[in-house]
């Protein structure tokens, strides 16, 4: 090359975009196992999922288009009124009350010195036990036979009553995620600068306003992350209700998600429940594109 | 830098009421609330587990009476019968195959990703991390019927090889994203110095990022093996036949069989829970972070 300098910018630009090129491929070679994987098990069944929730399909063999059939039944059907309304009590439950004890037991971590790794630990276990182990345990202790009601005096079924069932699996389920959320805000505020307490603290905040003036603002992306998500998870909120009620009694406890499956599997109307499966992806991404939003607007600085 | 703002700005206001109390002596005292406080927190978590170890070693009688105390003898006679009813020999070893499948092919399929989009200037890079990121975001209702439609075609239903390809599919997209962010902080220079020593992409992967990014693909590996574990919804869904089931959906149904015996239940459900909280609290940092990383899918 460099014996050539009149030639070398000629000669060089072809083999460096060969090179280039080669580069590409073999990058797009090394993401050829995940992207198939993808295509099969995600995005082309997603695609199906769109085409059959216009058919009558019932989960095996053809399908007969029907326009917005199955949407319009969806607006109208008395049964996704209710299961949406359980997933916005699910939702307003479901934000609040981890929320609270997620941010106390945060808040308290990054008070103490001593026995933070067990503590954390400890908040931690419930969530990584398997929904149905948790499950199983506040059956029990639900039971009106046997559970802590019982040892209390009274004998109310918690999951088996309608009034009472979505909030009793909720209560399981916020008990379960509370340590989760704990873990998440104690990592963040322990990203807050300390020469802002200390400033609050020579200003004489005491220790609410500390909280509320330096932690709540230090750790505000965390916060705003965990609501928007809040929303697609209450949305997702499946294994518990399943395990512990199947939606039930008299549909109590049923929401879109357990509606759905319902559909697909028991009521072979998988044309019906793809189209309330996509329903709830369309709103997951206009939760996901609002975060977006937020973020380029730079409002979780 | 607005949070240093505001604090600055707000904190002199509201505190001012207060200052004459302050002081180091106020700080010492106050430590003690904070860890009736913070037992409180960790009895209200873990209580719940405990009152399940107690009762496993109960009769029923013993639970009804009061479903909270300790056991009063060990008597071994739940573990057993659950053991042997529960089928959990079985169960176990199936659990264990889905964990080790899944785990090994999603470190395999993720490490090749991340090296590609972390190291390979791939054209499009971007669009495939922004598509991971959203596509673990979605709900399963959005695929799962057509899924299950097409493993039935493809004979993949009441198949763990089945199960542990949707789990690869499910997983790997969290664990490309955790190991790119691992082979990032790799320096280009060890790649580089690699390739001129004649090294091929797979050989830099192998002997170079291997290595040098363990400690993610061990992460990812524990994580996606504690998925695999615990996993529910796709189990119950692709998985009927007894002899085939997962420990997580064979334990339900062993609960359903023995509803109202919560002492036999309580021990299989420990079967289930003590492998994972011995592993857990062995290698607490790299869950934490793993899961806290990835658990918001």
């Amino acid at each position: 090359m460099t014996s050539m300098p009149a030639q070398a910018p000629l000669r060089a630009n072809p083999a460096r975009t060969r090179a280039r090129l080669r580069r590409g491929l073999v990058g797009w070679a090394f993401l050829a196992p995940l992207l198939i994987l993808n295509v099969l098990v995600v995005l082309g069944p997603s695609l199906a999922t769109v085409y059959y929730s216009f058919t009558d399909w019932s989960g095996i063999g053809p399908a007969t288009f029907t326009g917005f059939a199955n949407y319009t039944h969806a607006f109208t059907d008395p049964a996704v009124r209710e299961a949406l309304l359980h997933n916005a009590i699910w939702f307003v439950l479901f934000l609040t009350v981890p929320m609270v004890f997620g941010l106390l037991g945060a808040h308290l971590l990054n008070q103490v010195r001593r026995f933070q790794m067990l503590f954390r630990a400890l908040f931690f276990i419930p969530y990584i036990t398997a929904s149905v182990v948790n499950a199983a345990v506040w059956k029990m202790l639900m039971s009106p036979d046997s559970g802590i009601g019982h040892l209390l005096g009274t004998d109310h079924a918690w999951l088996g009553d309608p009034s009472t069932s979505l909030y009793s699996v909720n209560f399981v389920v916020d008990w379960h995620w509370w340590g989760f959320l704990a873990v998440i805000f104690f990592a963040a505020m322990q990203g807050v600068d300390a020469q802002l307490y200390d400033a609050a603290k020579v200003d004489g905040a005491n220790r609410w306003q500390q909280f509320k003036s330096v932690t709540l603002p230090g750790i505000r992306p965390t916060m705003v992350f965990i609501v928007l998500m809040t929303i697609i998870w209450s949305l997702k909120a499946f294994d518990y209700i399943y395990i512990m009620t199947h939606g039930g009694p008299a549909h109590s406890s049923d929401v879109v998600s357990t509606l759905m499956y319902d559909e697909a599997f028991n009521q072979y109307s998988a044309g019906y429940a793809a189209a309330l499966g996509l329903s709830m992806t369309v709103v997951t991404g206009v939760v996901l594109a609002v975060y977006q939003y937020l973020r380029r607007r730079g409002w979780e600085e | 830098m607005t949070v240093a703002v505001t604090a600055r700005r707000d904190v002199p206001q509201a505190g001012r009421a207060d200052a004459p109390r302050g002081g180091p002596r106020r700080r010492r005292r106050l430590h003690v609330p904070t860890y009736v406080v913070l037992i409180v927190l960790a009895l209200f978590a873990i209580g719940p587990l405990i009152a399940m170890l107690f009762n496993a070693f109960k009769n029923n009688a013993q639970i009804g009476a009061d479903p909270l105390s300790p056991p009063t003898s060990l008597s071994l006679s739940n573990f057993t019968t659950a053991w042997r009813e529960g089928d959990f020999a079985t169960t176990m070893r199936n659990s264990v195959i889905l964990c080790l499948g899944s785990a090994l092919g999603t470190c395999v399929i993720a490490g090749l990703a991340a090296y590609s989009l972390s190291h390979l200037n791939v054209p499009g890079g971007n669009g495939v991390v922004t598509y991971l990121f959203l596509g673990s975001a979605m709900p399963v209702q959005l695929f799962v019927v057509p899924l299950f439609s097409l493993w039935t075609s493809l004979h993949l239903t009441d198949s763990l090889f089945g199960l542990i390809v949707i789990y690869w599919a499910t997983d790997a997209p969290f664990a490309t994203l955790l190991l790119r962010s691992f082979l990032m902080k790799v320096p280009k220079e060890f790649v580089e110095a690699a390739r001129l020593d004649g090294a091929s992409d797979l050989q830099i992967a192998r002997r170079v990022m291997l290595p040098l990014a363990w400690p993610g693909f061990m992460t990812v590996a524990l994580i996606v093996g504690l998925w695999a574990w615990n996993e529910f919804f796709w189990a119950i869904t692709f998985i009927h036949s007894p002899g085939k089931r997962p420990i997580s959906t064979s334990f339900l149904a062993f609960q359903d069989q023995n509803s109202t015996d919560w002492g036999l239940t309580s021990a299989a459900a420990l079967f289930m829970l003590v492998p994972v909280v011995l592993l857990f609290l062995s290698l607490q940092r790299r869950f934490v972070a793993g899961l806290t990383s990835g658990g918001l899918k």
